[in-house]
């Protein structure tokens, strides 16, 4: 193999565009690995540990685009730089020379009456255009990652000084004025007003609203550190205030995962102080806290969609496992175990959303005892090798171990068909957990990328006597720009189980392996 | 869903009447607004003082 290392001057292109030029130029003939970043350090780090190093590498900024290519040649690599170059030419739709500025500065000298930025520049220098966008009186939805937790609290109190909120960092999604924002899902307009802490939390209970035939007023999201003790839930408290004040808002959601002690006491305090019915979904809450401080406690996210539905049309709500019939699931349940060998025993989840595999672990935790994760609800339930599942777990796709530098399997399925592929290797594995998450940025068709293998790996379980139950959930609505009701379609002629809600994927799936 | 009137819809007070956005970062949100028809405008954004962290600091003491 022939590595080559070529850094490029003040050639600036965004993260998402160089993963998709990366993508295209993998593929060809020859190419072992390839990297195209800017030269940010942690970049710079991750190119190091892909085993590529240069002095150039080593002096790139911010500013300058390094690519590294390995290849069992140097013509192999010609024909790479020469398809990237193609790539790298941005091309420009007819309405974005005027839509396009340098600064924003410059776009607020122009067009003063913008009222909302959103950020996904790189960590290093995101918080320096946070500050400039609150300055200018803007409220933000900060996508970066990478900003410090001192930026972080920074910003934050900055923007409670200017009346403002920053969604983030880290925050992959919102709804606003009914406009979905980074990687959204298309809901109904309604009552029901949502603060979370975690993205694919929020994602799930909007979809699972919208497809009560409820309605959103705004959703509100804080970013994963917001709750932390450090932070003290600075933005979680305004998204409560906004909610609080917006006179749409009947109903108010609120989703985390566990706070900070002093903080789920604090969030508790200022909910018992709001005149609108709140839902509390944080995981591993002591309900009676919820009870004391007048809000109405959730355990899933399943459950805080149906009690803030049922809360607004003034319905009792009535917990029940499935939507189908008990005779129903029983039947389900036999046909899919019925033709499993007797070694065929665990439940392995691949999951692309955080908050939907947590909500995983907690549910199939109770059925089934202690499930292992990369992101596990309790440290001794850690898995050390990542390379596949172990016993019965749940592997977070999308944690920063598997994203650093690399898509995420909300975008690309590559990671997850493989893991698909490893996993019916282990003939103790029984059923396959999964998630399809829908919306703007995500991939336009999950359910046809990931079918080829579902479709390989039940057929390599068949071969060798057994049975692969594979059950999924899809997390959006009829509106997203992914056809819906296609991709339930679409999963079922893979023969995956397929039900209405993530929770009950989850049930499901470790009733199978029971 | 985008910003035209629904019947259902009353927007709070709080993030406007709509949104008016600048869009920092990464293209595929711009477009994804744009579907929405939403009012967004493109930054074309690089690295201030050409990534240079020293320089940048030095550049914001002088603004």
């Amino acid at each position: 193999m022939i590595t080559r290392i070529i850094v490029r001057k003040n050639q600036y292109r965004d993260s998402v565009f160089l993963m998709v030029v990366n993508q295209q130029v993998m593929k060809f003939p020859g190419i072992g690995e390839i990297a195209i970043m800017m030269g940010t350090d942690n970049n710079k780090d991750l190119m190091m540990k892909a085993g590529f190093d240069s002095p150039d590498m080593q002096a790139a900024t911010p500013n300058d685009m390094t690519i590294c290519i390995r290849a069992e040649s140097a013509e192999h690599i010609e024909k790479a730089i020469q398809e990237i170059d193609k790539l790298l030419v941005k091309k420009r739709r007819p309405d974005e020379k005027t839509d396009t500025y340098k600064t924003l500065d410059a776009v607020m000298r122009e067009r003063p009456e913008t009222n909302f930025a959103v950020i996904s520049v790189p960590g290093q220098f995101a918080a320096r255009e946070a500050r400039k966008a609150l300055n200018y009186g803007l409220n933000v939805l900060l996508f970066s990652d990478n900003v410090t937790i001192e930026e972080e609290i920074e910003l934050k109190n900055l923007a409670n000084r200017l009346d403002r909120i920053v969604m983030g960092p880290d925050c992959g999604t919102a709804i606003i004025n009914y406009v979905g924002l980074a990687f959204a899902n298309v809901v109904n307009p309604g009552s029901i007003g949502v603060v979370a802490a975690t993205g694919t939390g929020l994602q799930e209970v909007v979809g699972i609203i919208d497809r009560l035939g409820e309605g959103i007023t705004q959703a509100i999201g804080t970013g994963g550190r917001d709750l932390s003790d450090r932070v003290q839930g600075i933005s979680m408290k305004k998204g409560i205030d906004i909610l609080e004040e917006d006179p749409a808002t009947k109903v108010i959601v609120i989703i985390s995962k566990p706070p900070g002690l002093q903080t789920a006491a604090d969030i508790l305090k200022k909910i018992s102080t709001c005149s609108k019915k709140t839902i509390v979904n944080f995981i591993g809450a002591d309900p009676a806290a919820v009870i004391a401080a007048g809000a109405i406690p959730a355990k899933t996210l399943e459950e805080a969609s149906l009690k803030a539905v049922a809360t607004l049309r003034d319905d009792v709500y009535t917990a029940k496992d499935f939507q189908l019939s008990d005779r129903e699931v029983t039947g389900l349940i036999q046909k899919e175990k019925k033709r499993m060998q007797p070694a065929q025993k665990y439940v392995r989840g691949l999951y692309s959303g955080g908050a939907l595999c947590d909500e995983a672990l907690a549910i199939m935790g109770e059925q089934l005892g202690g499930i292992f994760s990369n992101i596990p609800l309790q440290p001794h339930l850690k898995i050390e090798n990542l390379s596949h599942g172990f016993r019965h777990s749940c592997i977070d796709l999308g944690d920063d171990y598997f994203t650093q530098g690399k898509p995420h399997p909300m975008i690309y399925p590559d990671v997850r068909n493989r893991y698909i592929m490893s996993e019916v290797e282990n003939a103790e594995v029984a059923v396959l957990l999964l998630d399809i998450v829908l919306g703007y940025g995500a991939h336009i068709d999950m359910a046809g990328a990931l079918s080829k293998s579902i479709i390989s790996a039940k057929s390599l379980a068949e071969a060798r006597g057994g049975y692969l139950s594979v059950v999924a959930s899809v997390c959006g609505t009829q509106k997203d720009p992914q056809n819906f009701g296609e991709q339930v379609i679409k999963l079922k002629q893979c023969g995956v189980v397929v039900m209405p809600t993530n929770a009950q994927a989850a049930r499901l799936a470790a009733y199978i392996c029971q | 869903m985008d910003n035209k009137d629904h019947p259902n819809k009353k927007v709070g007070p709080f993030f406007g009447e709509r949104l008016v956005v600048a869009n920092i970062g990464i293209q595929p949100f711009y477009e994804d607004m744009k579907k929405q028809n939403v009012t967004v405008f493109q930054i074309d954004w690089e690295p201030p003082a050409g990534g240079e962290r020293e320089l940048v600091d030095i550049l914001d003491k002088l603004i």
